[in-house]
């Protein structure tokens, strides 16, 4: 059966690995509904976070696959119990109609970012269930633009970033050690 | 310190990394580092090639002979895009190779320029790694990083593309070998409890059998792999791409795996209890149909590559590391022990193969000559001292089937791409590669001509290589499931093939045709004592199919033994 993951990848900083990642998705013909990337909380350290709808098995041979890049560190997948996300979206929204809106963009909690003439523009942080909503509710009124973030994810069971990196470098220094001996058998 | 260009740095650092031959093709992007070539003829050896595919499989072919990482220096643009087959080719096989391609100068980048591809991009999806180089001063460190991850862990290929710019700018050089990248750990630690349970299944198993890949090759673990088994007693198969890990006629060999191997080791598989897969990577054409495969079996699984463990067969347990040192562990530990009634179950069918099979294969009263009669005979001459090299199709199964190795590295083909054309350049890599034993190409007529301006480079290489052209005038592979499944519509499988004597003629290359079978062991004679390269073009039956066979969909032990007709 098929359920949404959010996988969280961690990579170095170079040109074209989110192309290679991406490939990973492509190749198997499975949709990426969102991603997101940002510098994590270690210089030169990219978080990734991606959604996509899979079967577990298939799930773990895609991330399986995207550890497998040599410039990449680490790659996770969760479901949606273990992660925490948040979403965030903008809509530009015709003024010619704003007397009946007020009270629902006062009901909203939603930030008012600009104010002209022909037009507002708010902010809705939220679920995507939630900003999806709101943008139903707007939509009579005549949304001009709409644009949404995508999942940002932190997880429930994952270790410290720096944790990971300890055990990446023993890895490698394991791995070294092997290497070494097989130069010599 | 003096200061170099990027074309003297490309080459320093081919240098440091002990490499003396590269195959390539010159073209407008790739001048300046020709031009430094020039002045470093006795240093680096250039094997030109008349295409830049045929150059990329001839870099393969040296690489997987010499162990070391095959280099090739193509142009940009059409250079790449023609090495892309070949890129991808070697990857699938997992050989190391570093592929250099010329790029327009980085101030052109994205416009379209003359002879621009995005090879970088292009390599993405067919390369273990890439890069795109656009300054001198990084030539150094990515290469020495590209050699690096070419050749360890699972091997594979490494694509560097070099702006021109960055060929002609100066640059300090300074070599570091093997860098240390944080995020690239290729042999993994094995943990001692997953030795343990692994030594627990195998000597607790009643009917193991051991499946060899190509990983026992590349691992270099032949000696260790043999250790293993002859203590173990444990009978063993080998993938096509492993064939040559251990001798044809060792006792415990019960075959070559998959679709078109050996009748017994595919009847028994599902009989097996525990099945000890060794570097391979339960391919397709291995398995048959997933969901009846290994159906009675506990899989132990020694694999450097985490990503194809459980990625086609769910495993009981995941040796994950590289397979020597694994063995190496594991080999002091197991219990020496024979299976002498298990072995002999695999003797049953064999005996069915030979007098069904085999015999009609290389010992023929049919009117035609078939396939498998020349490679009997040049195996028979040749007593496993030559490397075999196939293209794909009929002439790759026949090959794989009936020439009986003895020495580790001595076959080479196209195992997971399948590409058609692949012989004749890999053929020239080998005798590029070395001069010990006689290279020995069995190709179709398809495959030939898919790559026979390479006759070109064996003259101006002036290299031994021994050709054979199982020459049916069809496309025999495909021909053969068209028979077999398409109602014998033969669409677009018959050819109109050239006089192969008078083109082998054309480049001064000896040739004779066979198209009876008296004159084939004269034919065979001459051609194996022929000081200098030889083609040997023999009609073939074109009738003939590779048996015993598992149909697509069907499962190991519904192997069919013979054809219906």
């Amino acid at each position: 059966m098929e359920k949404k993951y959010t996988l969280v990848v961690f990579t170095e900083d170079k040109v074209g690995l989110l192309n290679r990642i991406t490939i990973v998705f492509t190749r198997r013909h499975i949709n990426i509904d969102s991603l997101t990337t940002s510098e994590s909380e270690i210089h030169g350290i990219f978080r990734y976070t991606i959604v996509a709808k899979a079967t577990p098995e298939m799930m773990k041979k895609v991330v399986d696959q995207i550890e497998k890049l040599t410039e990449v560190l680490r790659a996770f997948y969760y479901e949606a119990q273990d992660v925490v996300t948040q979403e965030l979206a903008l809509y530009k929204i015709s003024t010619a109609n704003i007397t009946p809106m007020e009270s629902l963009i006062r009901e909203s909690s939603v930030r008012i970012l600009d104010i002209e003439k022909e037009f507002i523009i708010i902010e809705k942080t939220g679920s995507r269930q939630e900003v999806l909503t709101l943008f139903e509710q707007l939509k009579p009124y005549g949304i001009l633009q709409f644009a949404c973030s995508g999942q940002v994810a932190v997880t429930k069971p994952m270790k410290e970033l720096e944790t990971y990196l300890k055990e990446l470098n023993q890895a490698v220094e394991a791995s070294n050690k092997i290497r070494s001996w097989k130069l010599k058998n | 310190m003096e200061k170099v260009s990027g074309a003297d740095a490309v080459l320093l650092s081919l240098i440091e990394e002990g490499q003396d031959t590269v195959f390539g093709y010159p073209g407008g992007a790739v001048i300046p580092l020709y031009d430094s070539l020039y002045f470093k003829q006795d240093k680096i050896k250039h094997v030109l090639a008349r295409h830049e595919q045929a150059a990329v499989h001839e870099a393969q072919a040296y690489a997987q002979i010499t162990g070391k990482p095959g280099v090739c220096i193509v142009t940009s643009g059409p250079g790449a895009t023609n090495a892309v087959t070949g890129i991808a080719n070697a990857n699938m096989d997992s050989v190391p190779l570093v592929v250099i391609t010329g790029q327009v100068g980085s101030y052109f980048l994205g416009t379209d320029a003359f002879q621009e591809t995005d090879v970088f991009g292009l390599s993405m999806p067919i390369a273990k790694w890439s890069a795109q180089i656009t300054k001198a001063e990084d030539i150094a460190s990515t290469m020495a990083k590209a050699f690096y991850i070419a050749v360890s862990g699972r091997p594979g290929v490494v694509v560097l593309e070099i702006t021109k710019d960055a060929l002609t700018s100066k640059t300090d050089f300074v070599y570091k070998k093997a860098p240390v990248l944080r995020s690239y750990a290729p042999y993994p630690k094995i943990a001692d409890e997953v030795i343990d349970k692994a030594v627990e299944m195998i000597n607790e198993a009643e009917r193991p059998l051991i499946l060899l890949g190509h990983g026992v090759l590349i691992a270099r673990a032949e000696k260790t792999v043999k250790e293993f088994i002859e203590k173990s007693g444990i009978p063993f198969g080998s993938t096509l791409m492993g064939l040559t890990a251990l001798p044809s006629d060792h006792p415990l060999n019960v075959g070559m795996l998959g679709m078109h191997g050996s009748y017994a080791v595919n009847m028994l598989t599902n009989k097996a209890d525990l099945i000890i897969a060794i570097g391979m990577r339960f391919s397709d054409r291995v398995t048959g149909k997933l969901s009846g495969y290994a159906k009675n079996a506990k899989i132990l699984h020694i694999e450097i590559d985490k990503s194809e463990i459980d990625k086609n067969v769910p495993v009981t347990l995941a040796v994950h590391g590289d397979l020597k040192s694994a063995l190496s562990y594991l080999t002091p530990r197991i219990e020496k022990k024979t299976y002498n009634n298990w072995r002999k179950e695999f003797d049953k069918f064999y005996q069915m193969e030979r007098t069904q099979v085999i015999e009609r294969d290389t010992r023929s009263n049919e009117p035609l000559i078939q396939m498998g009669e020349p490679v009997a005979m040049i195996s028979q001459k040749t007593d496993g001292n030559a490397v075999v090299i196939t293209d794909v199709g009929q002439n790759q199964m026949i090959a794989a089937r009936y020439y009986k190795f003895r020495i580790p590295g001595t076959f080479l083909t196209s195992g997971g791409l399948g590409t058609m054309g692949f012989g004749l350049p890999a053929a020239v890599g080998a005798a590029v590669a070395q001069k010990k034993l006689p290279v020995i190409l069995f190709t179709g007529d398809g495959g030939f001509q898919m790559n026979e301006q390479e006759l070109g480079t064996i003259i101006q290489e002036n290299i031994p290589v021994k050709m054979v052209i199982l020459n049916n005038s069809v496309l025999g592979m495909v021909r053969q499931w068209q028979n077999m499944f398409q109602g014998k519509r033969y669409s677009q499988t018959d050819l109109i093939n050239p006089d192969f004597i008078k083109l082998a003629d054309a480049y001064g290359i000896k040739a004779k045709r066979v198209e009876f079978r008296e004159d084939l062991n004269s034919a065979i004679d001459e051609m194996l004592s022929f000081d200098g390269p030889y083609l040997l073009d023999i009609k073939v039956d074109k009738d003939m199919k590779v048996m015993p066979f598992i149909a697509p969909g069907s499962t190991v032990d519904e192997m069919k033994l013979v054809s219906n007709d």
